[in-house]
């Protein structure tokens, strides 16, 4: 029965999404206000039914009814209840559900809350919502219905790949899908804003919370998932370069590129075509992703249960929504051309070029993915991976990190040159200072690393520069966001700099009692030993570890063998000091009774994901920070009436 | 209960036979030499390791072969590993493996006419966004 609700659930939040369309366009076309005073109501409703249609499916997972086709594909009864649950969206139909829940309560989200813009903007907006719902609840229900019965049911289900048995399962799609349709709000915003003639600073004020929380979700997405990469499969690698993680960094470049250039529409009305141009790339690139993990087109590590159809459909609604986005882009250009004036040395003059860099990184991300199918087209097949993306994108990312740098130190409008290196002198000096002391200490690294590691310094003390001289406890708290996420990219770059420069490796094999050694540590294998999880078996070697004259930590890394689907994955051990991990993996016997063991020391490689949340934190801080000023501005005109 | 642990030994045997990297597998076949042993010379070891992770791992869905438990790229470790031991330089590796392979073994495309606008692809979009910067200050500042 729950299977039936929470089909006929959908179907009801379909049909709503459609009526919601309809209704804004009425309301909009006849400007009459008691037709758009429906339209929040209904985009509440709807946002409920596609919840009820997940828990719906979440309820199926749990109870393992297998009479349910997807859950047969995909769970098994042995599957500890965690990963029945956060199965229910490890697998194409539920994660495409998954998608138009958290779009439907994001516009039920607008609807409950948004009261700055114009109403008929509003209305407009949520109708571009319902028409984007609409496209996903047709491929729902169309092309992969999630709640399809089995005729003659099987005794048990097929299982869930063994790497996506991990506690990542449960928060990382999710929080990467709340980012993407975060973007969709953002999208349904400038469209609104473009269908009204009403493209100025209310609209950014309204968007911006959005951009903002899309890009914090994104932030922690990806510096969860690759986080989750870097211990689940056992390499030692954080980022592969790989088109579906390239999926979840394209629509990150794009909101970033969009909340800044969002807060000078906000701020200064500069910058509209920029805001508006960006907010639909950034959306394309989400609907992108989507396609490019759900398509499988390209291989990838993610690509599970892939089919080439259901790609083209999400494609068909790509050109969909951003051709109709374009086109009425095109029909409104003199009203986004408008808009306020300044100078090239200017604070909105760093956010153009943050804006263009950004965008050029995004380019060559996304050529990059795309080109093996092009060269493919032309007959030969190519593979492009992490050199490339390093060579190309590596030196301009390094130059906006300079900008960025310099960027809060500008003044708006216009600002002299000799100012701002005046400015720059302490910033400058710790870049200068540490290239010397890395030089001296450890020799050539490398040019890239090297000049990573210095900007990193550079900008570690030009983010924190805004605060200088003023009154911390009446800065701003958006202020501070901005300071705390700029310094979360000087971390987190002087992380992976750190790591690809100063990483030990050591592969060996060796019996019980054998040392070896990497880094800083000394390892011996203590003994090998037999365990038995919920649903796998393991080897685990004890390892133990010494770091100079500290007491021994014992490790113990794991050889998984899963039954449901028979597979074997490693389960690395990893040690955390305060300047790097140990990342210990245990490999195969030689069959002369040693044991490989990959050992790695990772100094401060802790950084790249400690910076990530920095980010996620810097953006959080300006979220609340410009509600609390929203609030406080709102009281104080309410005082003025009375 | 039985039959089901029999049934997964049998789905591991057969699992291991079609040549997934396990730890039975491994008894019965012993690992190539240096898939997973660093040559003894550093200078070497890393030239090696630097090539190994821009090499693709053939059978794999997009990881290079430093970074895979395929054994087909622990064939190719020991195969770049044992070359590089024998005084070829990591040029020489790369080319040998592209003649063998082609171009899809390598995450660093060489430059080629089908390549030529990918590693162009940085350089025209900056002068493309530096085009569209520029117009558009030039503009503003003649408004003033």
């Amino acid at each position: 029965m729950t299977a039936e609700a929470g089909l006929i659930a959908l179907w009801l939040a379909a049909a709503l999404a459609a009526m919601q369309f309809a209704l804004a366009g009425l309301a909009i076309r006849r400007g009459d206000d008691a037709i758009a005073a429906a339209v929040r109501p209904v985009a509440i409703v709807q946002g409920g039914l596609a919840l009820l249609a997940m828990a719906a499916l979440i309820r199926v997972f749990l109870a393992s009814d297998m009479s349910v086709a997807l859950v047969v594909a995909n769970s098994h009864s042995a599957k500890p209840w965690m990963y029945k649950f956060a199965g229910a969206w490890g697998n194409h139909e539920g994660s495409m559900l998954l998608w138009v829940t958290i779009l439907g309560l994001a516009g039920a989200a607008v609807a409950l809350l948004e009261r700055r813009v114009a109403e008929r903007t509003l209305t407009a907006t949520l109708g571009a919502q319902a028409f984007i719902a609409l496209g996903f609840y047709a491929f729902l229900l169309f092309a992969s219905n999630p709640f399809a019965r089995l005729a003659s049911p099987p005794a048990d289900g097929q299982g869930l790949n063994p790497l996506l048995q991990d506690p990542g399962l449960a928060f990382h799609p999710p929080t990467l899908y709340a980012g993407y349709v975060g973007l969709s709000v953002a999208f349904s915003f400038a469209v609104g804003a473009l269908v009204t003639r009403d493209v100025g600073p209310a609209f950014a004020r309204a968007m911006r919370p959005w951009v903002l929380a899309a890009w914090v979700f994104l932030t922690i997405g990806i510096t969860a998932g690759s986080y989750w990469a870097y211990y689940e499969l056992g390499w030692g690698g954080w980022w592969f370069w790989d088109p579906v993680e390239n999926a979840s960094l394209m629509p990150w470049l794009a909101a970033t590129a969009l909340l800044h250039s969002v807060s000078v529409l906000a701020t200064r009305d500069g910058l509209r075509a920029w805001t508006v141009m960006l907010a639909v790339v950034a959306f394309s690139m989400s609907m992108l992703g989507t396609f490019l993990v759900r398509s499988g087109i390209l291989t990838s590590v993610h690509a599970f249960a892939v089919d080439p159809e259901r790609g083209t459909f999400i494609l068909v609604l790509l050109a969909l929504y951003i051709g109709g986005a374009l086109a009425l882009f095109a029909t409104r250009i003199g009203l986004v051309r408008a808009g306020n004036t300044f100078e090239l040395v200017s604070r909105e003059g760093s956010l153009v070029a943050n804006n263009l860099l950004l965008s050029v990184i995004l380019g060559v991300v996304l050529i990059g993915t795309f080109y093996p199918i092009v060269a493919a087209a032309m007959g030969t097949q190519l593979s492009v991976g992490p050199p490339f993306f390093e060579k190309a994108a590596g030196p301009i990312f390094l130059v906006l990190v300079a900008i960025m740098a310099a960027g809060p130190l500008l003044r708006w409008r216009r600002d002299e040159a000799q100012a701002l290196v005046q400015r720059m002198t302490w910033p400058i000096a710790a870049a200068a200072f540490a290239a010397a002391g890395l030089v001296a200490l450890a020799g050539w690294i490398g040019l890239l690393p090297l000049l990573a590691l210095a900007l990193a310094a550079g900008l570690a003390v030009a983010s924190v520069a805004p605060l200088f001289g003023r009154n911390l406890r009446r800065t701003p708290l958006f202020v501070w966001g901005m300071v705390v996420a700029h310094l979360g990219i000087a971390v987190s770059l002087a992380g992976m700099a750190a790591s690809s420069a100063f990483t030990k490796e050591t592969l060996v094999a060796k019996g019980v009692g054998e040392p070896a050694g990497v880094g800083p540590y000394r390892i011996t294998l203590r003994g090998i030993r037999p365990v038995i999880g919920d649903n796998w078996t393991a080897l685990e070697a004890r390892l133990e570890v010494v770091r100079g004259d500290a007491a021994a930590t014992l490790l113990a890394p794991q050889s998984r063998f899963f039954s449901n689907p028979p597979t074997t994955t490693s389960e690395s051990a990893i040690l955390t000091a305060f300047d790097g991990q140990l990342y210990t993996v245990l490999g195969q016997p030689d069959g002369t009774g040693r044991w490989q063991l990959r050992l790695w020391w990772k100094p401060w490689v802790t950084l790249i994901w400690f910076g990530g949340a920095l980010i996620a934190l810097g953006g959080l801080l300006s979220i609340l920070g410009h509600w609390l000023r929203d609030r406080r501005q709102k009281r104080r005109l309410e005082e003025a009436w009375t | 209960m039985g039959w089901f642990v029999g049934l997964a030994i049998w789905a591991w045997l057969a699992w291991a036979c079609l040549g997934n990297a396990s730890p039975l597998a491994a008894q019965t076949r012993p690992p190539a030499d240096y898939a997973n042993v660093q040559l003894r010379d550093p200078a070497q070891e890393a030239q090696a390791a630097a090539l190994m992770a821009t090499l693709r791992c053939l059978v794999c869905q997009g990881q290079s072969i430093a970074d895979s438990d395929a054994d087909m790229a622990g064939d190719m470790r020991a195969l770049v590993r044992r070359r590089v031991a024998a005084g070829e330089s990591a040029e020489e590796v790369r080319d040998w493996l592209i003649a063998r392979y082609g171009d899809y073994v390598t995450y660093d495309p060489p430059v080629s006419a089908v390549t030529l606008p990918l590693w162009l692809t940085p350089l025209v979009l900056l002068a493309i966004g530096l085009w569209i910067a520029r117009a558009s200050f030039r503009r503003r500042r003649g408004h003033e």
